[in-house]
């Protein structure tokens, strides 16, 4: 009898390296959760800066080209600065649930996550910023969801499962946005902060509620 | 002593929870670094090389020497005769406890 239960032991001890040696799997739900509401905030704020340009255009009655540019710069220190809390705060919560399940911040899957979901995603940085060096404003938030969705897809296979369906979400949403263009920040709003929220939400429940089980 | 054992595939060098933890990571890693494998298995330098030069010594992973800057790193992947194995003895386990039940 208890011979069976050596061996039951020994398949657990199996399954459970064989997942942690390739699966980082102390991403919190709570990043996602933290990015979304950055996201959300920062949307409101665009919302309200480009509102006023409407104004001031409707109101003048003219283009002007140093508002417009004021504008864009506005927005593109506004989106930097949501990429830097929404990574801070993710990397906070993170950092904070590995102490919890006391494995590494970094480590050989950390590593390969990492690497995993820049690649894709420095494309698409540098795909976005050359759409800005063209002017090229229509297509911006379709292009984001679409390189951050597929780099959640290229990341997945080294964390928790979710990510996966979080990216093919942000895929799917960038796709639809290139039919309705003038519809950017919506999308975007959704995008990165309503998905994040909810991804990150099911995350935070399936895997964090419950105190984490000791091996 | 074990009277007699039905079922052939269980290796005895898997016996030990060090030496299954590393050909278990190393089943779905193609190389992990010694501190890694420190890291993921939780034990002391000189207990991880004893067990690691075990399984080396019987031809289940071939280790490869490099340098990071001037730090040594030290990589390890598993063997096609160690693939065999493991596969061989999670068979054995499998057996076995369908056996009892």
């Amino acid at each position: 009898m208890s011979e069976q239960n050596q061996h039951l032991e020994a398949l657990q001890d199996i399954r459970q390296m064989m997942q942690r040696s390739s699966r980082f799997i102390s991403l919190s739900g709570l990043s996602g959760i933290a990015a979304g509401i950055w996201a959300l905030v920062g949307a409101f704020f665009a919302y309200d800066w480009i509102t006023e340009y409407y104004n001031g255009y409707n109101s003048r009655g003219n283009f002007s080209g140093p508002e417009f540019g004021r504008l864009q710069w506005k927005l593109f220190l506004l989106a930097a600065a949501v990429l830097g809390l929404a990574l801070l705060s993710a990397f906070y919560f993170t950092w904070q649930r590995t102490k919890k399940t006391k494995s590494a911040l970094w480590n050989h899957t950390s590593r390969q996550l990492t690497i995993n979901v820049a690649i894709p995603l420095a494309a698409g940085g540098l795909y976005v910023l050359a759409m800005l060096q063209h002017n090229e404003w229509r297509f911006i938030v379709p292009a984001s969801l679409v390189f951050y969705g597929l780099a959640l897809v290229n990341g997945s296979k080294y964390t928790l499962s979710d990510i996966r369906y979080l990216g093919f979400s942000e895929i799917v949403l960038g796709l639809a946005a290139t039919q309705f263009i003038g519809y950017g920040l919506y999308f975007w709003a959704v995008g990165f902060g309503v998905l994040h929220i909810i991804y990150g939400f099911i995350m935070w429940w399936k895997n964090e509620r419950k105190p984490a089980l000791v091996k | 002593m074990a009277l007699n054992n039905p079922i052939s595939g269980l290796n005895k060098i898997f016996d030990n929870r060090i030496r299954l933890g590393v050909m278990s990571s190393l089943m779905v890693n193609d190389e992990i670094s010694f501190n890694d494998l420190k890291g993921l298995l939780e034990v002391t330098d000189g207990n991880l090389a004893t067990h690691l030069q075990t399984l080396e010594e019987s031809g289940f992973l071939k280790v490869h020497k490099g340098f990071i800057g001037r730090k040594t790193n030290t990589t390890y992947s598993i063997t096609r005769a160690g693939e065999k194995a493991f596969k061989d003895h999670l068979g054995g386990l499998e057996k076995m406890i369908q056996g009892i039940k």
